[in-house]
């Protein structure tokens, strides 16, 4: 199968590389550019685990190819943290027991990311529905929507609660 | 919301330390809120071939036509493995906790001149990745001759298929397997006569429909078999490595020091992951067969059509009482859809289920039987409360049979509920329940909840035309923990700095053992929880162990490293006393410090102590071993027991029949907890796993058996938008095993599915009777409104 070369920019790092037209993004960022946090729930836009943010909005990777973000930013999970600092949603998160098998947590991670930076102040039942896109089998979603409330409140001052 | 309230047994342990009994925060979180955990797609080797499957396009026919000769020839394929190629290297596949002899049906790896259900493995590809092995398999050559299926449909009614139509005629019958086993009486004469002569007797046939595990981590699965090495090493994602190694050194025909098995971060499994089924299997096969790597991992379609399917049965359930409510005796028969080929032994649950239907109740007589059969669908595999048919079961029929006979529900469950003062009580099948506390978390429940305000709020809402009901259900959780599963073990270290690893068979997947058993050691070795650390899941390092599953991890391993901890402190406070020239008793040991008791400045460091203990051995007194580990092989009883209480309250609407939770209660009794939080997330992921079951997810096959539910878009499951938030109550009663601790991973999928239906029944009380069947579709709701139920 024929080759394309893809430039993009992900978590601030330029990167080039020739991949099949076939191929994904989430194959492109796990295998190919070694970001394994970014994972692949089901691979038809449903569960949401895939969750990356192109040029801000968020996104389901499984359901892009690599050739659609030529010239375009992505940011994975892998991007949030600032060495042994963590982004204040992630300490929101594990402040709030947020997770468990942690399989769905990137996904869920850069969803709440995309509000916070909208600036947003949901209520509790805005916020369901925010996260209503991202599945999670453990938890119940209870902590989840703690966690991102928390950091609503922490990052936006908001009253999501 | 969290109530607590001490429960009525005597124990002076509070279970509160300063590790024990806090919302410590979780050690996994570092690395799973930044993306850096470890599941086993992130860690495939670089010289693994990838497998994709072949899968029966069918679910029962003849293969006409097999050829792999294309797939074989594209370019990047290694190799294409028919059942001709790896059958033949299958010596056994019996699993360790059913034990070698137990009955199962005709196994093998890849399907051969026949299929027997849809999404059965026939073939194999190994490519260089996924995309080739896919490519290859779009070039094999199948022709099936499909026959009639024998299926059940999916309200449950069974036995649609011929007679003369074996899923496997090897076997000689449908019937997987009958309880009672042979040699138990057939009948129970003292309970039929009680069910002759009652005031009334009641009997309902219940059914619940096949709902899966669905972990948001697939299965997985890499091998490579290294001839020069002598080894087969393994890499899964499962909760029990040893039966990973053990179930492919059986297959192989290998010893078990011959086989390495290890999982790294596991994304949920809910049961799908306890046993190793022919897939995993196939992997290790092909590995072996072709001396490389080789990796295989689930995708979506492959686990929802083929990765083990659960629920699927029916329990009748007849109760006689008195007039007065008090039950006399109670009969139950239980039909399982086992699938084709459950992953353990014949698949039925119906053996724990007979233990459990009494629940926290004193029912007088009582028989049990059940049927288990198979069907040309995929197989039965354990899901979070496997046995749960009997809660779900019964706690419908005392709403049914409260209300016929004028009693309210709670009434009727205070009535017939175990009291403490009957502690120790025995059951009928002769279990032993000593610290349950079912009147406590009912009266709590109903508390919290406001049983009383909201009767009189629902009256007034049916003035108004709206359709609101409460529900509750009550249960104890038992957890199997027979054989080997019973006598875990937990070794811990400590090296020259004084810092404790603590080496265990546990396989946490989503449980934070990482940080509950950290928080037990901590407490006995009196150093900082940072300083302890958990290893798991590798059978080159733990102790021989039976992994995480049955609600289990607590009680066993808990136990053992609390035991296992004190055992180190004692050694600990030993060396020191050689170099404090004081008596142990009088020693104490705190913040990594052992110091005389009353004595400030009379201390040593458990850095010192450690460094003695292995380098400053000859200072030690003859008798004394060096080093500082210790081990504890627990031994707890073959069943231990939690209990709880649910209630909710749902709002319908009438004109779409959507169901609306309002409010969802639980009061538990697990014991003492290690960490409250990590109590609190599994009994609302468990309770939410119910609200799916019963609301949103099916797994649907067509009358051909041919599987239609196959993605996200037709297997619904909850989102945060359809869930409440789930309020909490605790009563805690420790159990008389150590630390205790007591089971609960499981109840709050095994109780929410009768809480929920009972809710909808209540509600639907002034239209009609709400038919026994699952899901509470919004037809099936719509039904009663309307006053056409027809099932």
């Amino acid at each position: 199968m024929s080759e394309r070369t893809v430039q993009v920019t992900v978590n601030g790092v330029p990167h080039a590389a020739a991949v099949e037209a076939r191929r994904t993004l989430t194959d492109f960022l796990r295998d190919d550019l070694r970001l394994t946090g970014t994972h692949v729930g089901c691979e038809h836009g449903v569960c949401g685990a895939c969750t990356v943010l192109l040029d801000g909005e968020a996104v389901r990777a499984c359901l892009l190819l690599a050739v659609q973000v030529d010239g375009r930013e992505i940011r994975t999970i892998e991007g949030l943290a600032t060495g042994e600092q963590l982004h204040p949603l992630q300490e929101a998160l594990r402040d709030c027991h947020s997770f468990q098998c942690g399989f769905c947590t990137p996904g869920f991670v850069m969803t709440a990311v995309a509000l916070l930076e909208e600036g947003a102040t949901p209520t509790e039942e805005e916020l369901r529905e925010e996260l209503s896109g991202n599945l999670c089998r453990c938890t119940g979603y209870q902590s989840i929507v703690a966690g991102v409330a928390e950091a609503v409140q922490r990052v936006n001052g908001g009253t999501a609660r | 919301m969290t109530a607590v309230q001490d429960g009525a047994a005597p124990q002076t342990h509070s279970g509160v330390g300063r590790f024990l009994g806090q919302s410590v925060k979780r050690r996994e979180d570092a690395r799973l809120v930044t993306g850096h955990g470890r599941y086993i797609e992130d860690v495939l080797w670089p010289d693994a071939w990838h497998v994709a499957f072949l899968r029966s396009p069918v679910a029962r026919g003849r293969i006409t036509t097999l050829d792999v000769s294309a797939a074989a020839a594209l370019p990047g394929v290694r190799a294409v493995l028919t059942g001709a190629d790896l059958n033949p290297l299958a010596k056994s596949f019996w699993q360790t906790a059913m034990g070698k002899d137990s009955p199962q049906p005709p196994r093998r790896l890849l399907a051969t001149d026949d299929v027997r259900y849809a999404g059965e493995p026939i073939a194999m590809v190994l490519a260089e990745n996924r995309y080739v092995a896919e490519d290859a398999l779009e070039l094999i050559d199948l022709d099936v001759d499909a026959q009639p299926a024998v299926v059940s449909d999916h309200r449950g009614r069974w036995g649609a298929a011929r007679d003369e139509e074996l899923v496997h005629p090897e076997y000689g019958s449908n019937v997987a397997s009958t309880l009672p086993y042979p040699g138990m009486p057939t009948e129970n004469p003292a309970l039929e006569e009680v069910l002759s002569s009652a005031p009334h007797v009641f009997e309902e046939r219940f059914h619940q429909h096949r709902y899966i595990c669905v972990p948001m981590e697939t299965r997985g699965l890499q091998a490579r078999w290294s001839p020069d090495r002598d080894l087969l090493e393994i890499v899964s994602s499962t909760q029990n490595v040893h039966e990973v190694r053990s179930m492919a050194a059986r297959l192989l025909g290998l010893s078990e020091v011959q086989v390495q098995a290890r999982a790294e971060d596991v994304g949920g499994a809910f049961g799908l992951k306890c046993f190793v089924d022919k897939e995993e299997l196939a992997v290790a096969a092909a590995a072996y067969s072709q001396q490389c790597a080789v990796a295989w991992i689930e995708d979506r379609n492959e686990n929802l059509v083929a990765g083990g399917h659960s629920r699927t049965e029916d329990l009748t359930v007849t109760m006689a009482t008195d007039a007065d409510g008090t039950i006399l005796g109670i009969k139950g028969h239980h039909v399982e859809d086992v699938g084709a080929y459950p992953t353990y032994g014949v698949g039925g649950n119906a053996g724990l289920a007979m233990m459990m239907l009494p629940g926290p109740y004193d029912v007088g007589q009582y028989f049990y039987s059940a049927e288990a059969t198979f069907s040309n669908t995929c197989g039965m595999t354990p899901y979070r409360g496997p046995f749960l048919m009997e809660t779900v079961a019964r706690e419908q029929l005392i709403d049914i049979a409260a209300a016929e006979l004028g009693i309210d529900p709670l009434e009727f469950r205070r009535r017939n509920m175990i009291t403490t003062e009957q502690l120790p009580f025995t059951t009928p099948m002769g279990l032993v329940l000593e610290t349950i506390t079912p009147i406590q978390t009912l009266d709590q429940a109903a508390e919290i909840i406001g049983y009383e305000d909201f009767r009189r709020e629902q009256a007034a809402a049916r003035e108004q035309g709206r359709i609101l009901g409460i529900g509750f259900a009550s249960y104890i959780e038992g957890s199997p923990a027979f054989g080997a599963a019973g006598a875990e073990q937990v070794t811990v270290r400590m090296d020259m700095q004084g810092k404790a690893l603590v080496f265990m068979g546990s396989g946490s997947h989503g449980q934070s053992v990482e940080t509950t058993m950290a928080q037990v050691v901590a407490e006995e070795l009196g150093i900082d929880i940072d300083d302890v650390r958990i290893i798991q899941g590798d059978t080159t390092s733990a102790p021989y162990g039976t992994g995480t599953a049955g609600s289990r991890t607590a009680t066993t391993f808990g136990g053992a490293a609390r035991i296992a901890g004190q055992k180190l402190r004692e050694k600990i406070l030993a060396v020191a006393a050689v170099a404090l020239e004081a008596s142990p008793d009088d020693l104490e040991v705190a913040d990594g410090v052992v110091s005389v008791k009353g004595t400030p400045g009379a201390a040593v460091t458990v850095e010192q102590v450690a460094a003695m203990a292995y380098a400053g051995h000859t200072m030690l007194p003859p008798e004394m071993e060096p080093g500082l580990e210790a081990k504890h092989r627990i031994r707890n009883p073959p069943l231990m027991f939690s209990n709880a209480c649910h209630a909710a309250i749902v709002e319908i609407d009438r004109d779409t029949g959507a169901v609306e939770i309002k409010r969802y209660v639980v009061s538990e009794d697990c014991g003492n907890m290690i960490n409250p939080m990590v109590v609190e997330g599994q009994i609302t992921g468990g309770v939410v796993q119910g609200i799916g079951g019963v609301f949103y997810e099916h797994f649907v096959y067509d009358g051909d058996g041919n599987p239609l539910t196959t993605t996200f878009l037709d297997y619904l499951l909850p989102t945060a938008a359809d869930v409440p938030d789930i309020e909490i109550g605790h009563v805690v009663t420790p159990s008389n095993t150590p630390g205790g601790f007591k089971p609960m991973g499981e109840g709050g999928a095994i109780c929410s599915p009768p809480a929920l239906i009972n809710a909808v029944r209540d509600a639907l009380a002034p239209f009609g009777r709400l038919p026994n069947v699952q899901p509470l579709t919004p037809e099936v709701v719509l039904d009663v409104i309307d006053g056409t139920a027809a099932v």
